[in-house]
This record gives C-alpha cells, sequence and structure tokens, in this order.
C-alpha cells in the first residue's frame, strides 16, 4: 500500500559509441521511431508527471516503443531516471535500491526460477530477506490459496502451463506484501481464452490483497477492464490520463481516439459550423447539431468555425430508415457476429464500419444486408468527437 | 512397382551406411586394438618386418615393467590432481567472467572480451614459454600448481560461458535483483545452478583436455615424482631404441581410469562434446 509521486520523470538513453560515430559521418542518427533524439540521446519517456494513489489501479497503456515498460522498470529501480523525481510514500525514491523500495514486478516473461519449485520460486524472496521458516510457509501457503496453485507446490515450473506458470509469478510477487506491485505485460504471453480468465484473475486478486497496482500492457481491453485510471502514452509522451470510461467517451487528441475503443473509431473530414450561436457538424449532406454538453465545451475554448476530423465510433453510427439528413456508404463486407453486424463500408471513399444489433427495438432483424447494399447512415450530437487540425480534441 | 524399387534403394542405402560406418569404426579402434597386442609382444615381435599381428604368447610381465619402471600411483595421484584443479579453476573463472560479459554493463567490456576472443584463436603452444619463465620464476617448477598453471584461466570456458549466460533471459536476473539478491546472490543463487548442462560439458572438456596434455607437463615438471602419466609415460621413449610393449602396456594402465570414467558417465560425455561443438 503506497501513494507513488511521478514528478517529471525522463529517461534518455545515451547515444552508444556506433551511434555516435554514425552521426559523426552522417550529421544525423539514423530514425527508427518517433521518439526525440537530444545530444544527450533518445528521449524514451518524457516530463511524465502522475499520481498514484494508495491501492489504486493504474494501467499504463500504448503502442510498442511508446515509454510504458520504462516507466514501470524506473518504477521499480531497474532503470535509471534520467531526470524528474519519483516518490514512494512522500519518500523521494530515485537512488533508492530496487530491494529496498519494497516494491515487487511480475514479468512477461514469468522469470520464474528454473532450478526452484513452486514454493521455493514463492519462498525465494522471503528467505533473501530472513524471514522465520514459519512465516515464510504461511505466507507461501496462504499466497498459493489466493492463487489456486497449492497442488503444485512441489513442481518445478517447466511442469507447468503457461497459466500456472503466470500465477506462481504473481505469488512470487505478492508473499512480500509489497507496497507496489507491478505487472509488465503480465498476459500477453497466454493465449486469448487464458488471457481472458487470467484478466478476471488480477481482478479477483486485486480485491484479495490491499496494495498498489501499476499494469503495462498493450492490449487495450486490459487497459478498460482492470485501470481504476489509464495512462495512455505515444512517442515517450503521455496523451491521457483518465478512468476507461473518460478516455472512451472524451478522448484528448486522434491518437486516443483511434487506440482506445474496438473497432476503431471512424473518421469524416467535415466542418464545424456555428449557426445562430449554435455548433454543429457537418459531413457531406448530414448536418448534426450537437449536445448541450459539446456546446458549453467549445463555447468555453471560444472555438471557432473551421475544417475538422470529425470521429463517431462504430456503435454510435446508426442506421436510417430513409436518405436525408445522411450519409450514404456502400457495404463492402458484412460480419455477422451473433448478437451484433459489422458492416464495413464506403461513404464517399472512406472505410467506415457500424456495428448494429442484429434486431432492432421493432424485433426487426438487420442482418439481411449484404455486400453492396446502400447504407443510410448517422449520429447523434452527444456521441461525436471534434478534432482540430492539431489533432486536438476542440472541446478540452 | 515403385515402392519396390524404392524400398531396394531404401536397402542399398541402409547396406552402404552400416559399410561405411564400420569402416570407420575399425579404423578408429585399430590404434587400440594395435596397442593392446603390442603390450604382450616382445621386444622383437613388436619391431619385426613384416609386422606381426598377434603375440606369441601374453607377456604379463611387460606391465609389470611398466610399473617398476614408472611411479605409477604418482603420475595418477600428480594427473588427478591437475585435472581436478584445473575443472575447479576452469569453472569457477569462466562463470564468473562469462557472467560479466554477459550480464554486466563496464567500461572496457569489448575490450576485454575482445582479448579473450584473441587468446581463444592463438595456438597454445606460442604461451609456452612465457608461461614456463613465469612459473621458474615464481620458484614453482615441479610443483602441482605448475601443472595447473596454464589452465586456471581458460578462455575457451570465459566465451563458451558468456554464450550460455547470454541464453538466459534478462529478466530472471532482474527478478532476482527485485526479490533482494546482490549482484553476487543473483549470480550464485539463480544464475550459475541454470548453466549445469554448459558447466558439466566444461568440466569433461577441461579434464579430457588436461589428461591428454603432453607438452605442459613435460615443459614445466622435470621431476619424474611429479609427472603426469601423459609425461610420465614419454619418457620410457628411448633416444636410440624404445621397449614397445613396455610403452604401450603403461599407456593401457594410464588409460584404464578415463575409460572407466568414460563408462559411468557415457551419457554426460556424449552430450558434453556434442553442446562444446568440439568434435
Amino acid at each position: 500500500m503506497a501513494a507513488l509521486n511521478l514528478k517529471g520523470i525522463t529517461k534518455i538513453y545515451p547515444h552508444s559509441g556506433d551511434q555516435k560515430k554514425a552521426k559523426k559521418k552522417k550529421g544525423e542518427p539514423e530514425k527508427k521511431t518517433n521518439l526525440q533524439v537530444t545530444d544527450q540521446g533518445v528521449v524514451a519517456v518524457q516530463s511524465f508527471n502522475l499520481d498514484i494513489a494508495d491501492k489504486e489501479f493504474i494501467v499504463l497503456v500504448g503502442p510498442s516503443g511508446c515509454g510504458k515498460s520504462t516507466t514501470l522498470r524506473m518504477v521499480a529501480g531497474l532503470e535509471e531516471i534520467s531526470g524528474g523525481e519519483l516518490y514512494i510514500d512522500g519518500k523521494l525514491v530515485n537512488d533508492v535500491e530496487p530491494k529496498n523500495r519494497n516494491i515487487a514486478m511480475v514479468f512477461q516473461s514469468y522469470a520464474l526460477y528454473p532450478h526452484m519449485t513452486v514454493y521455493e520460486n514463492m519462498a525465494f524472496p522471503l528467505k533473501l530477506r530472513k524471514t522465520p521458516k514459519e512465516e515464510i510457509d504461511r505466507r507461501v501457503k496462504e499466497a498459493a490459496a489466493i492463487l489456486d496453485i497449492t497442488q503444485y507446490l512441489d513442481r518445478k515450473p517447466k511442469a507447468l502451463s503457461g497459466g500456472q506458470r503466470q500465477r506462481v509469478a504473481i505469488g512470487r510477487a505478492i508473499v512480500r506484501e509489497p507496497k507496489v506491485l507491478l505487472m509488465d505485460e503480465p498476459l500477453s504471453n497466454l493465449d486469448a481464452k487464458l488471457r481472458n480468465q487470467m484478466r478476471a484473475e488480477i481482478i479477483k486478486l486485486r480485491q484479495k490483497i490491499n496494495t498498489t497496482f501499476i499494469y503495462v500492457t498493450h492490449d487495450q481491453t486490459e487497459a478498460m477492464t482492470l485501470g481504476d485510471r489509464i495512462v495512455i502514452m505515444k512517442d515517450g509522451f503521455i496523451q491521457q490520463i483518465g478512468t476507461p470510461q473518460e478516455v472512451f467517451d472524451h478522448p484528448a487528441n486522434l491518437f486516443v481516439s483511434g487506440f482506445i475503443g474496438m473497432p476503431q473509431m471512424n473518421y469524416f473530414n467535415a466542418k464545424l459550423v456555428n449557426e445562430g450561436g449554435k455548433y454543429a457538424v457537418s459531413v457531406e449532406n448530414c448536418k448534426v447539431v450537437l449536445s448541450e454538453e459539446k456546446q458549453k465545451n467549445l463555447a468555453a475554448h471560444n472555438a471557432a468555425p473551421q475544417d475538422i476530423t470529425l470521429g463517431v465510433r462504430p456503435s454510435h453510427m446508426v442506421l436510417a430508415r430513409q436518405p436525408g439528413n445522411t450519409l450514404s456508404a456502400t457495404i463492402d463486407v458484412s460480419e455477422l457476429m451473433g448478437s451484433e453486424v459489422h458492416f464495413h463500408a464506403n461513404a464517399n471513399g472512406k472505410d467506415v464500419v457500424v456495428i448494429v444489433p442484429t434486431m432492432n427495438a421493432d424485433g426487426e432483424r438487420i442482418d439481411s444486408f449484404h455486400a453492396g447494399d446502400k447504407l443510410n447512415l448517422t449520429f447523434s450530437g452527444n456521441v461525436c468527437h471534434i478534432f482540430g487540425k492539431d489533432g486536438r480534441n476542440l472541446e478540452f | 512397382m515403385k515402392n519396390s524399387s524404392l524400398e531396394a534403394s531404401q536397402k542399398r542405402m541402409t547396406i552402404l551406411t552400416y559399410v561405411v560406418l564400420i569402416a570407420a569404426a575399425l579404423l578408429m579402434v585399430f590404434p587400440f586394438i594395435w596397442m593392446i597386442l603390442t603390450s604382450f609382444k616382445t621386444v622383437a615381435e613388436s619391431n619385426a618386418t613384416p609386422p606381426v599381428i598377434f603375440p606369441s604368447a601374453f607377456r604379463w610381465e611387460n606391465f609389470r615393467d611398466a610399473v617398476t619402471s614408472l611411479p605409477f600411483i604418482k603420475l595418477y595421484i600428480n594427473t588427478a590432481l591437475m585435472i581436478f584443479f584445473r575443472v575447479i579453476c576452469a569453472v569457477a573463472f569462466s562463470s564468473m567472467a562469462g557472467y560479466a560479459f554477459a550480464m554486466l554493463e563496464f567500461r572496457g567490456k569489448k575490450l576485454l572480451f575482445g582479448i579473450v576472443l584473441m587468446q581463444m584463436s592463438l595456438p597454445s603452444q606460442i604461451f609456452i614459454i612465457p608461461q614456463y619463465q613465469m612459473v621458474a620464476h615464481m620458484g614453482l617448477a615441479n610443483t602441482i600448481f605448475a601443472l595447473v598453471f596454464p589452465g586456471i584461466v581458460s578462455a575457451f570456458g570465459v566465451f563458451f560461458l558468456r554464450q550460455t549466460y547470454m541464453g538466459i533471459p534478462k529478466e530472471i536476473g532482474e527478478a532476482a535483483y527485485l526479490d533482494g539478491c546482490t549482484q553476487w546472490q543473483t549470480f550464485y543463487k539463480v544464475m550459475f545452478p541454470l548453466t549445469g548442462t554448459s558447466v558439466a560439458a566444461l568440466t569433461i572438456f577441461t579434464a579430457v583436455f588436461a589428461y591428454s596434455d603432453l607438452m605442459w607437463p613435460l615443459v614445466v615438471n622435470s621431476d619424474l615424482n611429479m609427472m603426469t602419466l601423459s609425461s610420465g609415460l614419454a619418457t620410457l621413449r628411448g633416444q636410440f631404441s624404445t621397449n614397445f610393449p613396455v610403452l604401450m602396456a603403461g599407456s593401457l594402465l594410464a588409460m584404464l581410469p578415463m575409460v572407466v570414467l568414460y563408462l559411468i558417465f557415457q551419457k554426460q560425455f556424449i552430450e558434453g562434446i556434442a553442446s562444446t561443438g568440439g568434435k
């Protein structure tokens, strides 16, 4: 149990000798990512500011190379912090050894000790701390019971399945009763079914142990289902921090809107217009007046009429009965998913995904649409997202 | 029709494989058989032209002569001690250096590893004179230490175990570090036990090399009581004539412990040689 404060945390990987030579030769080092490259090196994490409350479950999410694992490793003490301050329970820990930070970490590859049994693996950190034998036995058995691995205590890791190994790794982390439990993509090595199961296990685990969690993943489903708050990162920068619902409903920018939500949000080139003091968006023949909340937000930021990127989630697109104030689209592919149908359609050259229930409120079946059929699409003024030319949500 | 011709060609291939393998096996085993047969011959039989294959009688006195002309017990002990200390040193130092090269970051790492690689690529004979001078200056010639000296650090062992440590996921070391291990504890409690197969291979490789090492023991220890089996046997060769039956009898006696060890540890021996890529 601990509160964490990350203040302006920065990580710069210095140029290696080879890179320096290359820089001398060519003038500029070869760029493989969008990370900022300075004279000091490659900036993997920049000005990371976050206050994590005691017992909070924070999820760091983002694409590969966004700096989420680096941030986690800096919290763990496995990476040196290049700039900024890290506080655990109000104590500056930048230069504190990992073993003295009272944190535990679960790795993607489990990182179990192959030559030790499950019991020995879990007892190892306690033995190092010279915990009395009876206490070790009690804590290991307690953790094993929580994780339902009691029957495997005498086995070696190689005799366990992926899911069981990950439980042991979690067990080894929780026997220490750490202040902060760090998890670095712990479910990535599991198959889809096991991943869903383990996700539920982690939610249950969280209810059983009182600790602060920091969880790194690139899977938005894990982020949405596990986190109290999500931190979305890209190219070393925080893009948005918020509850899962907040980031889903109010994405701060185009990147967040595209990263969170499956299938991805639909985007249209549109215009933001202001008619009689009322904001509306206009796409082709379709003009939709925005909701009161959006009117207020836009007015608060003095949003001027302009060309915008309009975002509407596939599940927020609605099939209109008649053409009129609608977007017309032609179905390319229709995917029947059981309770809903995913239409991949073409709206004036733009790919659009529309999710509709197979049966509407009147009991009418909608799964009779096929490739080539015309759709009339619309959306309401409270579910669309308005992004300016710089990709920023104009409501923010 | 097609099936029967396929079967016939497969059969021919199998027969050919067996013929080649049996011929190769005979070629390999022939020197051993010749050594055993010669150890029972008379000097005249061993030098006869055309060669006499089978001895006219089994002359066990050749073995008696070999044992009386050399201090065999001492040679066995010296050889065993040399192998023991060379193995201990090679495993200990190669493990530590291999771990450092694979897992730690330090200034000059690339340069130092380059030196290790360079030492590996040079023939060991070129080091004999400087090594002899070092031992002689220390006043340690004609000692067990002198026999062990060139094997204290094994460049091959460092390289081999570095590769092994590089194959271990870094996360295991990091997990140990987070669990509260110091760097030394991470090495000996977590990482070293994971290199068991490679350490066994290095042990076998070092032991075989030390056992068959002739040149260095011959150079550094001139006292017969401080010689190894290989160098001791070499003294049985005369300048003008050699009593081959006694030499072969002695060689057979020198071989016995290694043959017994091989029969006991056959599986590990083969795995070890296979994993070092030695042969």
